[in-house]
């Protein structure tokens, strides 16, 4: 069964058993662990994950505790692809020598946003242009929260971090985020796509899409974090949901360099009056308090014109008005 | 750490972690508890999908849902989707 054919019920997600197991250490509301969860739900057989560093390989692995119920590695901090390049060779050689019977071993690597748009972008460009068999699952929380909330690549224009902090000199990170996935894009893979945990059935298809493409396949999925954002906990799936809904994350996916809107964004598109304005995305986000303040108008301003251009870029490269 | 594991130290260069988390409560972290209104539950399970700590059951035999206090953090993620607002969060 292809992930297109693939009908799935919240029910048979239920009861399908968790792969990745609760009594982790992450703070309450952690969507990171939401996408974790969902994304292990989406394994088709045998899978072994390897994870760099990062708020979800820490809180899952505290000796001697585990909450990996598969066969997962700890990898450095820049070097999740490479971990996956190897263990998908071994796999192969293994496999040609007859020390494995298994049919197929599925091999995920998972990063955080400074361990892929930062450190590990190296790894993974190799690892990509070698054409290793893997899914490079990126969870997006845009800052190195595990040290302690440090401004990353993958940090959006104006957000308030430790090292972008939001004062008179100036008002959070001044550069803008990296367009990732399109970079990923620019190295001929056949299998690349964003998703947002809100829209769970989408993120689970685009997970099993990933692992079925015979190369490497790269998922973006955008992941709020309430401790580093500054958010409420309760808020972390909603937020993922006001992403998409104003445009600051569209979902999309691109198969050989294909881009067609997933259908959360498309209706966007279909029905542009339902776009909603990027305050009602950033109000409530405290990285992004100082941005309501009269003198940082302009600020606010700019969020949504560089929002605006980014979606009209990706609407022109879905051959869309 | 309790004795019975070894220290960083004595343990081989690729250290294995060999307890599941499932014996790691952390359901006393909370402040506030989930009550669901069975009335109100439509058994969507949406509250299943998201809940980050895995706190959430859906039994088959009892065609209901079920939180698992032992790990409930308390972050009222399932009370903010529920589309029927069946879910409150209660002070402890
Ligand atoms: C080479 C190296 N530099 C720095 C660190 C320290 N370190 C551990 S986790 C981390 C941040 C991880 O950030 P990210 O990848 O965004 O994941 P998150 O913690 O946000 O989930 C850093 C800087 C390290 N382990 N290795
Ligand atoms: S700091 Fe953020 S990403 Fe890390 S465990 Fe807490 S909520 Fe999750
Ligand atoms: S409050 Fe949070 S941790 Fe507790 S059951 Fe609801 S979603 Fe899960």
């Amino acid at each position: 069964m292809t992930a297109k054919e693939w009908k799935f019920t919240s029910k048979d997600i239920a009861n399908k058993p968790d792969l990745f197991l609760s009594g982790h250490r992450a703070c309450a509301g952690c969507a990171p662990a939401t996408v974790l969860k969902l994304v292990m739900k989406a394994t088709r057989g045998p899978t072994i994950v390897t994870e760099a560093t990062g708020c979800m390989e820490v809180v899952s692995s505290i000796y001697p505790y585990t909450s990996w119920a598969t066969p997962w590695l700890h990898t450095a901090f820049e070097t999740a692809a490479a971990n996956a390049s190897g263990i998908e060779a071994a796999l192969k050689i293994m496999k040609k020598k007859g020390r494995i019977s298994k049919e197929h071993v599925d091999v995920i690597a998972i990063a955080g946003d400074g361990g892929t748009f930062d450190i590990g972008l190296q790894a993974l460009s190799g690892a990509v242009e070698r054409g290793h068999d893997f899914l490079f699952l990126l969870y997006d929380n845009e800052a190195y929260m595990n040290t302690g909330i440090q401004r990353s690549g993958g940090t959006p224009h104006g957000a308030a971090t430790t090292t972008s902090p939001a004062g008179r000199a100036v008002p959070g990170k001044l550069e803008y985020k990296k367009p990732l996935a399109d970079i990923m894009i620019a190295h001929d893979m056949e299998y690349v796509a964003t998703a947002s945990p809100y829209y769970w059935r989408d993120l689970i298809t685009k997970v099993r899409k990933g692992l079925e493409v015979e190369g490497p396949a790269f998922l973006h999925v955008f992941a709020p974090c309430p401790r580093g954002w500054r958010s409420n906990p309760a808020k972390s799936i909603e937020y993922s949901k006001l992403a998409v809904e104003t445009c600051v994350f569209p979902v999309w996916e691109a198969v050989n360099g294909e881009y067609k809107l997933s259908i959360p964004s498309k209706v966007l598109s279909l029905a542009p009056q339902r776009k909603k304005p990027v305050s009602d995305y950033l109000k409530g986000q405290g990285r992004f308090r100082h941005m309501f303040k009269p003198e940082n108008k302009a600020l606010l301003e700019e969020v949504q014109r560089i929002t605006d251009k980014r979606w009209q870029k990706l609407l022109k490269k879905c051959n869309l008005p | 750490m309790t004795s019975k594991y070894k220290g960083w130290k004595e343990i081989a260069p690729a250290g294995v972690c060999s307890k599941s988390s499932r014996t790691f409560l952390t359901g006393d972290w909370k402040t506030y508890t989930p009550i669901l209104d069975l009335e109100k539950c439509i058994r969507c399970l949406i509250c299943v999908m998201f809940c980050p700590d895995g706190a959430i059951i859906w039994v088959p035999d009892k065609k209901d849902i079920e939180f698992d206090m032992s790990f409930c953090k308390g972050c009222g993620i399932c009370a903010n989707e529920c589309p029927t607002k069946a879910i409150e969060m209660k002070l402890e």
